[in-house]
């Protein structure tokens, strides 16, 4: 272990390689500081002895920021930052683009960074950073609809970010500690702002419209590298400041459960991974609002095994909208007798999502479950349980079958790039790693995922592989496949049994869509005129203000010098006024 | 410091303090009989040389050996007239000073394309009066001298700005608007000073404020304070007596709104600091109260309504002056507060944003300079056809919206805690809106620059054409220091610590 570099963020070399990718015209080079940036940042995160170390201090007008705290909820998320960042610059590799590149450097070295923050003013800095370097990612896609979405997406990032400053200030003020870590409640204003503040980056219900309106329209790479970090790091955020806290359970619930009916409806296959994005967070949320050890154990967990699959099946995607040009599920289909290997990877990471054992997401999802019940949330319980066969509704079963099977749509494309299918390769890889379990006495990848959690003394005391564990979980799933089979039988043949089952057919095809349509058009509507309260002068509001601010208005005119001459005079009587009044 | 001090010899050195507006004025008349102008230059240039060295010398004085008192022409004060350096007005000769040298380096191109061939040596000779006389207001220890060099400077103002005529004539009415509004600030100044030469019988300032402690405050020394106050407010632009201002940088030459934006405003500031703390008191009740009452509100609410005119305006330099009265708000803000902490909180915000606006004044000049433009929207696409002053231009207008990384941040950082300390939550509340107005109205700049394409003409796209060196170096030193004084920000915080402390006392 090398001394002199503790004190090193791993943030630095990813945010040093962004800037310099920023210069650099030659897009080999770019590539190589893509690929190194993340393996020197990653030993960087080994070099640390175990334990508990706080380093990187650096004195500011009085204060002290400390940029590289390092104990066992950061090293996790750290670990799978890093991860991330490199199968993305691996998945980019052939992308000729600059401003893209250098973004997604520093965005991922700022997500490192904010992750490794000891105190808020540290953390509103990588904050704000991954705000500004991840909006280019989405106006990379160079048209208009992303433009005005990135436009939206920034405004609401930084007022995340101003929250956080001003919470961060009147925390500080009420306890006299810029510190980051539990002391933080939402009983306080401070605490209350800071929350909020999260709670936007994190997409709280009714917070949440930024992602499914940014993500898809970002570039093929830029919907990959988004998806890995501004979401989690919100999670672990909450994790380090408010865990336990009552309500989040609530709200996590609502984030699993509400999503599953956009995402059931939705026709733009990125923007159900969005909605589904979304659901998957709550799981973590409410695993963070739970509070306890098991709990965060589970969250944390989660988010690591998340970043992967959920990469993975955006870059699937990715792959998908790269060759054929759509990723729309009316036009999509039959796609795996071109693309076997992409197709095998999105069932993969599928798999991993829904939960399946011997995937990934099956060991993660258990702890928050498993969580939930020890502390008799049973409602809870029984809408995670709901929203567990809704992502196998929309994730597990929609995304593979409407993209790969399906209708045969003619599209004979050539098979992903060779660094995009290594990529969906290695994450496929660790899908399958993480969820394998003990056998034959040899013990299984899981145990790796568990020594990384928080807590890892409870988490291997908690008996993941016991039978009624995996016959619950597959009872689910199968009942939810039986359920997805039945649905797609009605619609492609609704001549022989529409006498049956038209009421069914109509709350799935009508109301429910209907439903969900008008609520997502009212978001949308909601939405959109935040955004243009914010950016258009020709708003209503923003015109009577132009009317009087303008140069032709009243009150930025050219005034007569006699006019003035009068202001003047009434101002000395004021100053007259306050110095006569004056005790 | 000791270096500082001993960089001229020990002769030279001890008439610093009268040298710093001398060579100046006599320089003037030098320059003005100058049959080119850039013989005229040349004479402004090495003036400025001095002037930045000599205001090192006295800061190298000051910080060694403590309060220097010139009597001038051997007459002791509280007879003669006093020039007198100390911790609060060494701050504002280091600004003018060196300020202005990069300022001078910047003239002889953006002057010699926009004032006429034969009025070029005048033009200098003009701005030189003006230098000398913003340094006299700054050194000077005598209430009637600063009046004397007030004027000094103001006429000279109104001269250069008159002299923007030669590419738009609505400088003109622009320079005769602020001669009508800034006399009556004059006015309105000099009446004060003599109901103060009538309560205390004298007119050195140090003087006043020990007859004015003994003797204490009546009727005609409130008065006194009224006028003086609205008449230096009138000058340093304070809410709503601006109005002036925004013409008059938006029309003057740009060298000069470039000079003018970074220093004249800050010196009348400095003047009225100097009459509110030193020659009355802040525990006097009611300049107390003013300041809660007068200047915290007038401070806020030119944070608010200003940066709204900006974010409306269509001419550059226009949009950049209202946010100069915005500025002039935060100032007026933290020296509203009565503590030390806001007081040097403000001179922080005073010093950082000489050197935003000097880079985002020189900037527009560079942008008129090569393609004659001067509306928001015509700055279309200049970060690809002058790359470098967009650079800095960009770099100047993140640290005017404070954002970390810049000395913006730093100011306003002072600035929060400084109404913390007070528990002044609507100021921190106020702060963060301007900042957020700040954003919308540099964004605007910021995405005509690099967000959009140079216009075409005939299909093809406008060249890339640099500014010359001599208007990128000093504009670049500024931007530069933009960032650097963020890193190292003592040597700044130093000076406004010191200058405050020796006002408040260390209050």
């Amino acid at each position: 272990m090398i001394e002199a570099f503790y004190d090193i963020s791993p943030a630095w070399p990813v945010i040093l390689g962004g800037l310099l990718a920023a210069a650099i015209p030659n897009h080999h080079v770019r590539k190589g500081l893509a690929l190194l940036a993340p393996i020197l940042a990653g030993f960087l995160w080994f070099n640390v002895p175990a334990g508990v170390h706080t380093g990187g201090l650096i004195e500011l007008g009085g204060f002290v920021l400390e940029t590289f705290r390092y104990d066992g909820l950061s090293r996790i998320w750290g670990l799978i930052f890093i991860i991330a960042a490199f199968i993305n610059a691996l998945y980019g590799l052939h992308e000729k683009d600059r401003v893209a590149d250098a973004a997604g450097l520093i965005y991922a070295g700022a997500g490192l960074g904010a992750v490794f923050s000891g105190d808020l003013l540290s953390l509103f800095f990588f904050w704000e950073l991954t705000a500004i370097s991840s909006v280019f990612l989405i106006w990379g896609s160079r048209t208009r609809a992303a433009y005005k979405a990135g436009l939206r997406y920034l405004a609401i990032h930084v007022l995340s970010g101003v929250m956080l400053l001003a919470g961060a200030v009147v925390h500080a003020a009420d306890t006299g500690s810029w510190a980051f870590d539990d002391s933080l409640s939402t009983e306080t204003l401070g605490g209350m702002l800071i929350f909020l503040a999260f709670g936007i980056k994190c997409a709280f219900p009714f917070l949440h419209n930024w992602l499914q309106d940014a993500y898809p329209k970002a570039t093929v790479t830029g919907a990959v590298v988004l998806s890995a970090f501004t979401t989690k790091l919100a999670v672990y955020a909450l994790a380090r400041g408010y865990a336990g806290t009552e309500i989040l359970i609530w709200i996590g619930a609502i984030m699993t459960a509400f999503p599953v009916f956009f995402a059931v409806v939705e026709n733009d296959l990125r923007k159900v991974l969005s909605y589904s994005l979304n659901n998957q967070l709550g799981f973590m949320v409410v695993g963070v609002g739970v509070g306890t050890e098991l709990a965060i154990n589970g969250a944390a967990a989660h988010a690591f095994v998340h970043i992967i699959y959920k990469a993975l099946l955006f870059m699937s995607m990715g792959a998908v909208l790269y060759r054929v040009g759509t990723v729309k599920a009316s036009e999509l289909g039959g796609l795996f007798k071109t693309m076997p290997a992409t197709a095998i990877f999105c069932i993969i990471g599928a798999a991993s999502i829904s939960a399946f054992p011997l995937f990934s997401g099956f060991v993660a999802k258990a702890m928050t479950l498993a969580a939930v019940a020890h502390e008799h949330h049973y409602v809870v319980w029984f809408i995670l349980l709901f929203a567990s066969a809704g992502v196998l509704e929309h994730s597990g079963i929609k995304i593979p079958y409407f993209a790969f099977f399906a209708h045969d749509k003619g599209h004979r494309v050539r098979e992903a790039p060779v660094n995009m299918l290594m990529a969906m390769g290695i994450a496929a890889l660790m899908c399958i790693y993480l969820g394998w379990p003990d056998m034959f006495g040899i013990p299984g990848g899981y145990r790796a995922l568990y020594n990384l959690t928080p807590f890892p003394e409870v988490a291997n005391e908690y008996p993941m592989w016991t039978f009624d564990h995996v016959v619950g979980q597959m009872q689910l799933l199968l009942a939810a496949l039986f359920a997805f089979a039945f649905l797609v039988r009605m619609k492609w043949y609704p001549d022989e049994k529409r006498s049956v089952n038209i009421d069914f057919d109509w709350i799935y095809r009508r109301a429910a869509d209907g439903v969900a349509r008008w609520g997502h058009a009212m978001f949308g509507r909601l939405w959109a005129s935040i955004g243009n309260v914010l950016g258009a002068t020709r708003g209503r509001m923003g015109g009577r203000l132009f009317e009087a601010f303008s140069p032709m208005g009243a009150l930025s005119r050219d005034i007569p010098s006699g006019l003035l001459a009068i202001w003047t005079s009434a101002l000395l009587a004021i100053v007259l006024l306050i110095a006569y009044m004056a005790p | 410091m000791d270096m500082l001090a001993s960089l001229l010899p020990a002769g030279a050195a001890v008439h610093a303090p009268a040298l710093i507006v001398v060579v100046p004025l006599i320089a003037a008349a030098i320059a003005a009989l100058m049959p080119r102008g850039p013989w005229a230059w040349g004479v402004t240039l090495v003036t400025a040389i001095v002037v930045a060295v000599l205001s090192l010398v006295l800061l190298g004085q000051v910080s060694t050996g403590g309060v220097i008192s010139y009597a001038m022409g051997g007459w002791p004060p509280p007879w003669g007239i006093e020039l007198r350096v100390d911790m609060l007005n060494v701050p504002l000769l280091l600004l003018v000073g060196i300020v202005g040298l990069l300022c001078v380096i910047y003239a002889l191109p953006s002057v010699a394309d926009e004032i006429g061939p034969r009025k070029e040596a005048l033009f200098y000779s003009a701005f030189l009066v003006c230098f000398a006389g913003l340094l006299g207001v700054t050194i000077t220890g005598d209430a009637f001298n600063v009046f004397v060099f007030l004027e000094i400077s103001s006429i000279s103002t109104y001269t250069i700005i008159a002299m923007g005529a030669a590419k738009d004539r609505r400088a003109l009415t622009a320079s005769y608007n602020y001669l009508v509004l800034g006399t009556i600030g004059a006015t309105f100044f000099v009446i004060g000073v003599g109901f103060l030469y009538m309560a205390t019988g004298t007119l050195n300032m140090a003087d006043m404020a020990v007859i004015l402690e003994a003797n204490g405050h009546n009727r005609v020394t409130q008065a006194a304070f009224a006028f003086i106050v609205v008449g230096l407010g009138l000058k340093a632009a304070m809410f709503p007596l601006h109005v002036w201002l925004p013409n008059a940088y938006a029309f003057a030459p740009n060298f000069v709104t470039a000079f003018l934006a970074s220093t004249a405003t800050k010196v009348a500031f400095y003047a009225l600091i100097r009459f509110v703390f030193s020659v009355f008191h802040p525990d006097v009740s009611f300049v107390s109260m003013s300041f809660t009452w007068l200047f915290a509100v007038v401070g806020v609410v030119a944070m608010m309504v200003a940066s709204v005119q900006a974010v409306f305006q269509t001419d550059a330099r226009r949009l950049l002056a209202y946010s100069s009265v915005a500025q002039v708000g935060y100032m007026m803000l933290g020296l509203g507060m009565g503590t030390a902490a806001g007081l040097s909180a403000g001179l922080l915000h005073l010093m950082n944003h000489a050197l935003m606006k000097g880079a985002l004044f020189m900037a527009l000049g560079a942008f008129a300079l090569n393609f004659g433009v001067r509306r928001v929207k015509d700055l279309a696409g200049l970060g690809q056809t002058m790359p470098a002053s967009a650079m800095a231009f960009t770099v100047a207008g993140l640290s005017l919206v404070g954002v970390p990384l810049t000395v913006g941040f730093t100011s306003k950082w002072y600035l929060v805690t400084a109404a913390l300390d007070r528990g002044w939550w609507w100021a921190v509340a106020a702060l963060m809106i301007s900042s957020l107005l700040a954003l919308a109205y540099v964004a605007r700049l910021l995405a005509a620059i690099w967000m959009e394409t140079p216009p075409s003409h005939h299909g093809e796209i406008a060249k890339r054409r640099l500014a010359p060196w001599m208007v990128l170096a000093p504009m670049g030193i500024l931007a530069v220091a933009n960032v650097y004084f963020f890193f190292h920000a003592d040597p700044l915080v130093g000076l406004a610590r010191a200058a405050a402390d020796a006002v408040m006392g260390g209050q």
